[in-house]
């Protein structure tokens, strides 16, 4: 069955693409991509307490989630969340098992408490005041796709506006050769129902046993093979062009997204 | 909308729980029935910590398959004991034959999957690189994804699928993953369920709060004092409704989700995001809040959830609507909770029983609830299931049986 949904503000952080304003050019191909590490900005929509305590991760997810609704214009009160990750805040979960291996196995709460998976939609709840349902998936290298479907059903079931944040960190050694994540790197969506004012582009999306699509410059394409959340590119890519594309996203071993993305 | 019509529910049409209580439906039911506290003092891998801990036993003990040798860890163990009780796996092969492998989801929670494994690999590293030994598979063990992902292929399955992991309202929310990927069409059936297994950082982190009991936990205890942890593995299989559903088939009738929007790690004081929660699945099932006979509570045994979850249960239903927390019998399996519960919720529906608040001695009477200490049998048609977790998620389940529609 094919879901359908428009995206009305857009959220993007990593490297060498600091925003989506920022790296729209970039991601049309009419500038250079220059790789840089990601900078994530301090989360200034938390209050001081839960500023301090807030990991990469979080910082990540409401950095990307604002910069989304604010385009989209709508009161983040008002939607429905998903947030999808590989696997949450890696510098968190290397010091939780660096101590657990010592001899002082006495954590610390903040540190149990950003461990949670759902750690940036608790602190999204909490900064926004938003109420709403949240969801919180994790697919490994589908995550994104897991995330993008996740939201469209929402949209289908009668959600009228859904704020998909799909974000991963990286994790610093030894579980960096493990599990190569290269830096962090965010995509927010606003997806709606129903036309409106802000909306950018119509998606409709299908499932397919096409292969996904590989990005010509090489340097993005190395983010969307190494990232996770990365594997949303190719739809930023077709949307930055603008008029009408039909691609496909990697999700799954077994199946991909078929997505055709029209401008509004 | 181009999918299933989900207004009128879904079929439960197969589940299965194993937890400290027992393995498989049969030795949960009777265990409930006898009030059995399946918690015993932490014996666990090298915790050194004065708790209690629902530990199923024998999980180290069951083998993988050879081809799925990656997915080894005590996580996905305790998935593959769960999956082979009940016919439960025979059931799922059946379904796929039906609908075909790529029409069926799998959304599976949990809240630290195989991190164990990580935390066994830290202590056997290379002192002086740091490095791993050899064998170590970050993505088949502690990747939160990794039971779904062991779970699609060891029953061949190859539809959408993720892990929901949300704390311990994971194996609630997997119940409306699955309702909406099969309102919109992208699915027939799903595998739904949860998986949660013992490991050094949630023992450690819930004692760093302050949060686990020196004994059994006992919930709504008017000295209760903290959580105990369990460990377990539910799964339900979900179907449409067929056209003449027996009497007592169990059917997903309401799933009510909301975010607390208050704090990390405590709830809200009034309850104010479970109550939306339990509204909302009221309100998806079309039921009165008089016409539920029982509410499984989250009743995790800590002083602020209870004192919370009875505000909002009490504000909802009034003081008279039978509940319990079966925590005091299983410990708080975390991300399997809310499928553990579930299945509890059906056996109680299709076995006339309400399941008794076991391990709690004297009910705190500021709590304006029915509370069911005791076993005792009833006819029981619709049921409201709660999960609360950190990060203020909240997921109420709506259940009830065919001849209740």
């Amino acid at each position: 069955m094919t879901q359908v949904a428009y995206i009305d503000g857009i959220g993007l952080l990593g490297p060498g693409l600091p925003g989506w304003k920022a790296a729209r050019l970039t991601l049309a191909g009419r500038e250079p991509y220059v790789p840089g590490a990601t900078v994530v900005p301090p989360a200034s929509l938390l209050p001081p307490a839960e500023r301090r305590r807030s990991g990469a991760i979080v910082k990540l997810a409401l950095c990307v989630g604002l910069e989304a609704v604010t385009a989209a214009d709508v009161r983040p009160q008002e939607l429905s969340s998903v947030f999808s990750s590989s696997g949450g805040d890696g510098d968190n979960c290397h010091a939780i098992c660096e101590m657990l291996a010592g001899d002082d196995r006495l954590i610390s709460p903040t540190r149990f408490h950003n461990s949670v998976h759902n750690a940036a939609s608790g602190y999204w709840s909490i900064a926004t005041g938003a109420m709403t349902p949240s969801s919180v998936l994790s697919a490994y290298d589908a995550s994104f796709g897991a995330g993008l479907l996740e939201s469209l059903a929402q949209v289908a079931m009668g959600e009228a506006k859904c704020l998909l944040v799909a974000a991963d960190t990286a994790y610093p050694e030894p579980l960096h050769g493990a599990r190569p994540i290269p830096d962090a790197f965010g995509i927010a969506l606003v997806l709606a129902r129903d036309k409106g004012p802000n909306s950018i582009a119509r998606l409709s999306v299908t499932l397919t046993e096409d292969p996904g699509d590989q990005i010509p410059e090489e340097g993005v394409e190395a983010l969307r093979r190494s990232i996770p959340a990365a594997r949303g590119l190719p739809l930023l890519r077709a949307i930055a062009a603008g008029g009408q594309h039909d691609i496909v996203l990697d999700y799954l071993d077994s199946s991909r997204l078929a997505v055709t993305v029209a401008s509004c | 909308m181009n999918g299933l019509d989900v207004v009128n529910g879904l079929w439960i049409s197969h589940y299965t729980a194993s937890s400290c209580i027992g393995r498989g439906n049969a030795a949960t039911l009777a265990a409930l029935r006898r009030g059995d506290i399946g918690l015993s003092p932490c014996r666990f891998d090298i915790v050194d910590l004065p708790t209690w801990v629902g530990e199923v036993p024998g999980v180290d003990e069951i083998q993988m398959p050879a081809a799925l040798s990656h997915y080894d860890c005590r996580n996905n163990r305790l998935a593959l004991l769960g999956l082979i009780q009940d016919g439960f796996k025979d059931a799922v092969l059946e379904a796929r034959s039906r609908y075909g492998a790529s029409r069926v989801g799998v959304f599976l929670g949990t809240s630290t999957s195989g991190i164990h494994q990580t935390e066994l690999a830290y202590r056997q590293r290379d002192p002086i690189s740091g490095a791993f030994r050899d064998g170590f598979c970050y993505g088949g063990t502690h990747n939160t994804y990794s039971v779904a992902d062991f779970t699609c292929r060891y029953l061949g399955l190859s539809g959408p699928a993720a892990v929901v992991s949300s704390a311990c309202s994971s194996s609630a929310k997997v119940f409306g993953a699955a309702r909406r990927m099969m309102a919109a069409g992208l699915i027939d059936a799903a595998v739904v369920g949860g998986v949660d297994s013992l490991c050094l950082t949630t023992l450690y982190g819930f004692n760093s709060l302050g949060l686990t009991s020196g004994q059994a936990c006992r919930p709504f205890d008017v000295d209760r004092d903290g959580i105990s942890i369990g460990e377990a593995a539910a799964f339900a299989l979900i179907e449409p409704i067929p056209g003449q559903p027996e009497p007592d088939a169990v059917l997903l009738q309401g799933v009510g989700e909301s975010s607390d929007a208050y704090h990390m790690s405590s709830p809200h004081p009034d309850g104010l995001g479970a109550r939306l929660a339990m509204a909302s699945a009221l309100s998806q099932a079309g039921w009165r809040a008089d016409q539920v006979d029982y509410v499984n509570l989250h009743g995790t045994a800590t002083v602020s959830n209870d004192a919370a979850e009875a505000k909002a249960v009490s504000g909802l239903f009034g003081a008279d609507t039978l509940c319990s927390s079966t925590k005091g019998a299983t410990g708080h399996t975390l991300g399997a909770a809310g499928g553990v519960e579930a299945v509890i919720a059906a056996l109680a529906m299709q076995h006339g029983l309400v399941p008794g608040g076991s391990g709690t001695g004297q009910v705190d009477k500021t709590l304006e609830l029915n509370y069911a200490r005791e076993p005792h049998p009833r006819d029981v048609r619709r049921v409201i299931s709660n999960s609360f977790g950190f990060g203020g998620t909240n997921c109420s389940l709506a259940l009830g049986r065919a001849d209740a529609l």
